[in-house]
């Protein structure tokens, strides 16, 4: 298992979501990816992109201006 | 027991393509969306950077709609190759820079080579006869069939029975009769079938979900093009074509002033990549001066600058300028008047 950050500070929606995309496809079942966001849309946009994917979403939180969210990767 | 069939769809997040989905997937077959980002899609960016906006509920429409009918979307970054779809389009721009059917054209040879590699059997759009004046047109859908190399394995659900039969139909993968012959641009039938489907909520913008096609953005790219002197961008210069108010005192300079707070943030991130100006003396906008200046002319910036303050009827205002390493220095300048700022100026 390994866990991994990917930062995605200034990017607009959808290149959050596709950064988290391109890396889940490089990523074990099971490996964390945590994403650190600055479009709050984020905070929508990736459980989704989860949710229609088969990765859980473990957390998510906002401190000041920064979003973060973090997943599991799912078996598929 | 039979092959179970798989069809990639187009998925724009409007209601159209949703509807293509659900009548396909209502024949047993296996659908998964694909969904294109070209850098010029309307998704709330504009929400995402004003203040005044942030708090407004938010979705990515082509995820939500996904969600809704509960299929895998593959969204796509196509921003560099896009843009020789922008700077060249074979069949010409629409009533602002929309390449509409160049679009459509490579949209669907992105999809189909998805499909290939991914060994789905065809593609599916929620494309209606009639309903767009550039790329849905009796002649022109043919054309991308034609052009993006996938002929008759582009099926579009809802058209479909006035359109030449196509693969899927002929090897009896899904049955022409429960298809669609929706066409022009009515959207009646297009709500009826949502309800008949249980659909209570979807996407207001068919197809408004570019900014190519909003006539202020187009004027404001093709002033970039024009005073680079060729059609080329990045794509933090179509971003920021979508935040600020844009002045263009000289051919070889404009400047890009917040309008707001969450914009004057958002302008703050390019500070390494462009000279800057802040009102200091008085509540006013951060702006971005791009383009190489004189001294003389960047006096003529802040005065410019200084009229979007709150001070803009004081006798003199102070701001700050900085390049793009941070050297920072103090300027004293009068407000311009409004005469000083004309109108062809403002993009």
């Amino acid at each position: 298992m390994s866990r991994e950050t990917i930062d995605c500070r200034r990017l607009l929606c959808p290149m959050p979501v596709i950064r988290v995309q391109d890396r889940v496809a490089e990523m074990r079942a099971g490996d964390e990816l945590e994403a650190i966001c600055t479009d709050p849309g984020a905070l929508n946009d990736i459980p989704a992109w989860c949710r229609i994917n088969g990765h859980e979403v473990i957390g998510t939180r906002s401190e000041d201006d920064l979003y973060f969210v973090t997943l599991r990767v799912g078996l598929e | 027991m039979s092959l179970q069939r798989k069809a990639v769809a187009l998925v724009s997040g409007g209601l159209d393509s949703m509807l293509a989905v659900r009548v396909i997937q209502e024949q047993g077959i296996h659908v998964e969306g694909i969904n294109f980002f070209t850098g010029f899609c309307v998704e709330g960016h504009t929400h995402a950077i004003r203040k005044k906006d942030r708090d407004k509920p938010k979705r990515n429409n082509a995820l939500w709609t996904a969600e809704q009918l509960g299929i895998k979307l593959h969204i796509v970054d196509i921003i560099e190759e896009y843009k020789d779809v922008v700077i060249n389009p074979k069949h010409g721009y629409g009533a602002n820079l929309n390449p509409c059917l160049d679009c459509k054209v490579f949209m669907v040879r992105k999809a189909r080579e998805w499909m290939e590699q991914h060994g789905f059997d065809f593609i599916i759009t929620g494309e209606v006869v009639g309903q767009r004046p550039m790329s849905q047109r009796k002649d022109t859908m043919p054309v991308v069939q034609h052009e993006s190399g996938v002929e008759d394995r582009l099926l579009r659900p809802l058209s479909a029975k006035n359109l030449p039969e196509t693969l899927p139909e002929r090897e009896g993968w899904v049955d022409r009769e429960r298809l669609h012959d929706f066409s022009g641009r009515s959207r009646k039938p297009q709500f009826a079938l949502a309800r008949s489907f249980g659909f209570t909520d979807w996407a207001t913008p068919a197809g408004g979900c570019c900014f190519l096609t909003d006539a202020h953005y187009s004027t404001k790219l093709a002033d970039l093009w024009k005073s680079r002197g060729s059609k080329e961008y990045e794509m933090d210069d179509i971003m920021l074509l979508k935040v600020g108010r844009h002045i263009r005192p000289a051919e070889h300079f404009k400047l890009i002033l917040a309008r707001e707070e969450g914009e004057g943030k958002f302008l703050q991130g390019y500070k390494r990549q462009y000279p800057t100006l802040q009102v200091t003396s008085h509540g006013g906008p951060f702006a971005l001066i791009d383009g190489e200046i004189s001294d003389e002319e960047l006096m003529q910036a802040a005065t410019i600058v200084a009229r979007y303050s709150q001070g803009r009827s004081a006798e003199e205002v102070t701001l700050e300028y900085a390049d793009t390493k941070g050297r920072s220095r103090e300027l004293l300048v009068r407000p311009a008047s409004p005469e000083e700022i004309p109108a062809e100026w403002v993009l």
